[in-house]
């Protein structure tokens, strides 16, 4: 039987040995801007031989004509790959590099120094063992510096070697060395280090990077690299409670069910007690299904197919967890977060969350306060811009298993999502839950939607029509409306005017509450469809965001989205309300279309363009279409 | 004490009594954390794929991309398709070990070859390696993804093979014209990988993302998975043309004033179309000679690769106009 996962076994071949035993150490380097981060990892490269020889020619090359040594090597020109980094001189994205010793593997992370990519930052040392915060000698601690060591931080890492660079360039002062160095760990003395190494080096000629300096008598400390092959590596942590979030069922035939996923804490073997999250389910572990022939048993950081002894309800999302020391459950909590978005957050809009292999609907129901980075302390704020880190009350519209970042890493972290445009905006580490969740259950009843339909003999959904003001959306819903009523269908018309002077009174129109107003109505509408009724509903709903989330409320088969279409110039000469010229004269704030966008539906069911035909007609289109969706019944609109 | 890493070079290869098996507890060596990331990444990308297909190019990173995913997905069957973008410029001992791939059980294989390529007979020696690898491969991959709509494609490159593959996400986004945009890309944390796309969009899913050229032949051997017989040393037919040194595989390529075909013991690092694939003078016939052949070489395996070095930024170039 042969398995590549771990190592015990005495091997004959030595080299073969020493590769097994070989360890992988993800690291993260960041710096501020011409500290030489890339000069430092390019030299790396460079002196464990990892630059081959048309390489190292195409580099001499590339020197000449984009360098800044000269004629010399320009080692950060092995890194800077892209062309506009290049061009610029800077780094732009996170570069992967890859080099090895004889004692590890080491897996390293460039990333920019540049304060609008702190996005990459955060990505690079998300998944690090050790982070190496570069400072140039001359500069001494810089704002750049206090922000990575606060990501760094932030993000968990609690090894942390501070590497003071260009020391040629002070003439090896040991002053200069101790001056930063209790600089460093006087603002370092807030954060929540572990270990901080402090390493004097000159990334040029590579003194202190894998080889001792002789120009620095006063170090007798190990080289940087020395450093990185004793630390410990964080990620794979086999001493927690174990931790498992299932991707997928492994079903080829009737007879198997095998749970896959990647063990991200913990050990299991077979006949140990599992717990699965949320349903709080138990079940015991019956074996794992293997390629590479029988196992009994898997540690943190190897993917398995796991098989459990009872037939129970488990799917993709779920998280197996050890009994005796299971992960939170929660529908709100509190933690940090880095905003990525182009477009600033939005409180109470819904984004998908992404913790494990679950995705779920989430708002962020309070920002609590900003946190700046430069000098630690919180700053009050209504919303978070790109680059910007909060502290965030969080809720879900279901369930999650979780633990606090800080004490398992993989089980605390989340990101978010964007609906509309599937970008991840946001990147999170839970802190804490903000209240147990109680298995709050849907409660089932006897009677159902089904048995509601039957009484009535009609199919509910909801008709939701989206438009600029004016652009006749209430007309439009009033006249179906009395359709289906003639027609004996039961039916309510939910109109935004009518929703804000009750339910939504409480709501401005703020982007904010726009969503949480869109919210509200989808939830009513999803009861009133439950409930057998047809849901007519004619809100401005400006954003696609919001209508998509509305979509997702309702379910896409009882949903049917009517763009109600006009120009603006038309609906502004109709002005039924007179609030065009109440928004243009500035007394109405953040009115649609004057001051405040309309997203137009990019694929709506159907649209209908109410200043090229005439209402009736577009009736008659909303009606024909319904039909042809088998929602109505034909003799409605003959 | 001064870490030794130079000593690479000294280490001395003993394959003769490979022991290729490891008890279970203690430490998770690199390759096996390796391993089980890749797996993690496959699962994760068919999970969230309507369509999903794997680019297989029968090269070494290919054909340990299928392994890991025989693994991920074992014992059930594989969840995809293969997908081969034939160039009909390929050596055909690649094609001959592609089409015994085809015939084990669990393999679908699509082999597509751009039609206008075949109608126009696009070549590398009349069209130029640029204009060659765009229309062949570039564009036929195009071709082929639009016809099987697929919304999920993995391939098998590494961050290590070239400057602009190290900034690539696992998980890459793709329009609907399957262009990357470097400078617009998802952020990747943790294990937490963003897949979703609109209809007509896609990902392009790199399972080997962390993998080096020696991890992989480190992989092949412990695994003994078998790869093209063309990755060994053997006496071949070969020219020197541009520096290189060109296998003549077929009849197809002529020799120009000067060219004399001689039998060298020549392997190849990396494979694509014969006339543009370069081969290197080697002694190495087995897996062990490889390894130790690669502690000791001096160039990179995308040396043999004429494409890559045609202008500065060339494969950041491809890439964002939809190459692999």
């Amino acid at each position: 039987m042969k398995r590549l996962s771990t190592v015990k076994e005495e091997s004959s071949s030595p080299f073969i040995k020493s590769q097994q035993e070989k360890v992988l150490l993800r690291i993260v380097v960041c710096g501020s801007v011409d500290d030489g981060k890339s000069t430092m990892i390019g030299r790396l490269l460079f002196d464990s031989k990892q630059i081959f020889d048309d390489q190292l020619e195409a580099l001499e090359r590339d020197s000449v004509r984009h360098g800044t040594q000269g004629e010399s090597i320009d080692f950060a020109l092995l890194t800077d790959g892209l062309i506009a980094e290049r061009e610029q001189g800077i780094t732009i994205d996170v570069a992967y590099r890859f080099f090895a010793t004889e004692k590890r593997t080491f897996i390293v992370a460039d990333v920019p120094g540049h304060e609008q990519y702190t996005r990459n930052m955060v990505t690079g040392a998300s998944t690090a063992d050790l982070a190496v915060i570069i400072i140039d000698a001359r500069k001494g601690v810089l704002t750049q510096t206090r922000r990575h060591s606060l990501l760094v931080d932030l993000l968990g890492i609690k090894r942390v070697v501070v590497a003071i660079n260009k020391i040629d360039l002070v003439n090896y002062q040991h002053d200069v060395f101790e001056s930063i160095t209790s600089e460093y760990l006087k603002y370092a003395s807030d954060l929540h280090f572990d270990e901080i190494h402090f390493v004097p080096i000159c990334a040029l000629t590579g003194e202190n990077l894998i080889f001792p300096s002789a120009n620095m008598d006063w170090y007798r400390g190990p080289s940087l690299i020395e450093i990185a092959e004793n630390i410990p590596t964080q990620s794979n942590d086999q001493d927690l409670p174990f931790r498992m979030s299932v991707q997928a069922v492994n079903r080829p035939n009737s007879d198997f069910r095998g749970y896959m996923g990647l063990v991200s804490s913990g050990k299991i073997a077979i006949g140990d007690a599992i717990q699965i999250l949320p349903s709080e389910r138990e079940s015991r572990v019956k074996g794992f299904s293997d390629f590479d022939g029988p196992r009994t048993s898997a540690v943190a950081g190897e993917s398995v197919c796991l098989l459990l002894e009872d037939e129970v309800d488990v799917s993709r999302g779920d998280l197996l967890s050890s009994v005796s020391n299971s992960a939170s459950l929660t529908d709100q909590f509190e933690a940090h977060l880095v905003w990525f978005g182009e477009s600033p957050m939005i409180p109470h809009r819904s984004y998908v969350l992404k913790i494990g292999s679950r995705e779920v609907s989430a708002q962020i129901n309070r920002l609590k306060y900003r946190l700046d980075v430069d000098s630690n302390k919180h700053l009050e704020a209504t919303s978070l811009q790109m680059n910007d880190i909060g502290i965030v009350n969080i809720s879900t519209t279901s369930v999650i298993a979780f633990d606090a970042y800080d004490v398992n890493r993989d089980n605390g972290a989340f990101i978010l999502i964007d609906r509309a445009t599937n970008l991840t905006v946001g990147a999170g580490m839970i802190r804490h839950g903000l209240r147990r969740y109680e298995n709050v259950r849907w409660q089932s009843l006897a009677i159902g939607r089904e048995q509601r339909a039957s009484l009535t003999d009609q199919k509910s959904f909801v008709l939701w029509l989206t438009g600029l003001s004016g652009s006749g959306k209430s007309t439009i819903a009033n006249q179906i409306e009395q359709i289906f009523h003639q027609n004996g269908l039961l039916t309510y018309v939910l109109d935004g005017d009518n929703i804000r002077q009750g339910l939504n009174a409480d709501l401005g129109f703020s982007e904010s509450d726009r969503a949480e107003n869109i919210r509200r109505t989808a939830e009513v509408s999803k009861l009133f469809v439950d409930a057998g009724v047809i849901t007519l509903v004619s809100f401005i709903s400006p954003f696609a965001d919001e209508r998509k989330l509305a979509r997702d409320i309702v379910g896409t088969g009882d949903f049917f989205e009517v763009f109600v279409d006009a120009p603006l110039d038309v609906v502004e000469a109709r002005d039924v309300k007179g609030l065009y010229a109440k928004a243009r004269a500035g007394l109405i704030p953040n009115f649609t279309g004057i001051d405040s966008p309309y997203e137009v539906p990019t694929h709506p069911d159907l649209r209908v363009d109410t200043s090229g035909a005439s209402i009736e007609e577009c009736v008659k289109m909303v009606l024909r279409s319904l039909h042809d969706k088998g929602l109505i019944e034909s003799r409605m609109y003959k | 004490m001064t870490p030794d890493v130079r000593s690479r070079d000294a280490v001395s290869v003993n394959f003769d009594q490979v022991v290729k098996f490891w008890g279970e507890g203690a430490v998770i060596s690199y390759l096996a954390e390796l391993e089980a990331q890749s797996i993690h990444i496959l699962r994760e990308a068919v999970a969230q794929a309507e369509n999903p297909v794997m680019l297989y190019s029968i090269g070494k990173d290919s054909t340990v991309m299928l392994h890991l995913a025989r693994k991920a997905f074992f014992p059930a069957p594989l969840p995809f398709p293969l997908l081969h973008v034939d160039t009909t410029w390929k050596f055909k001992e690649m094609i001959a070990f592609r089409d015994k791939v085809a015939d084990e059980a669990d393999i679908r294989l699509i082999v597509h070859t751009n039609p206008e390529c075949v109608s126009q007979s696009i070549n590398p020696f009349d069209h130029g390696s640029s204009l060659h690898t765009d229309m062949w491969k570039t564009q036929g991959l195009k071709q082929a993804l639009d016809a099987g709509e697929f919304d999920l494609a993995f391939g098998g490159a590494r961050r290590d093979e070239e400057k602009s593959r190290a900034k690539e996400r696992v998980f890459s986004f793709r329009t609907m014209k399957h262009v990357w945009d470097p400078k617009n890309q998802r952020p990747e944390l943790w294990n937490l990988y963003n897949a979703r796309h609109a209809r007509g969009e896609s990902i392009r899913v790199f399972p080997l993302s962390n993998w080096t050229e020696l991890d992989v032949w480190q992989y092949i051997m412990i695994e003994d998975i078998p790869v093209v017989p063309l990755y060994f040393a053997r006496q071949r037919p070969v020219i020197e043309r541009h520096g290189m040194t060109i296998m003549v595989d077929d009849e197809r390529l002529k020799l120009l004033p000067g060219e004399v075909i001689e039998e060298k013991m020549v392997r190849f690092r990396t494979l694509g179309c014969y006339p543009l694939t370069g081969a290197v003078e080697s002694e190495a016939t087995d897996l062990a000679a490889i390894i130790e052949e690669m502690f000791v070489s001096r160039s990179s395996e995308r040396q043999g690769r004429l494409i890559d070095h045609d202008q500065a930024g060339s494969m950041e170039k491809k890439k964002s106009e939809g190459y692999f």
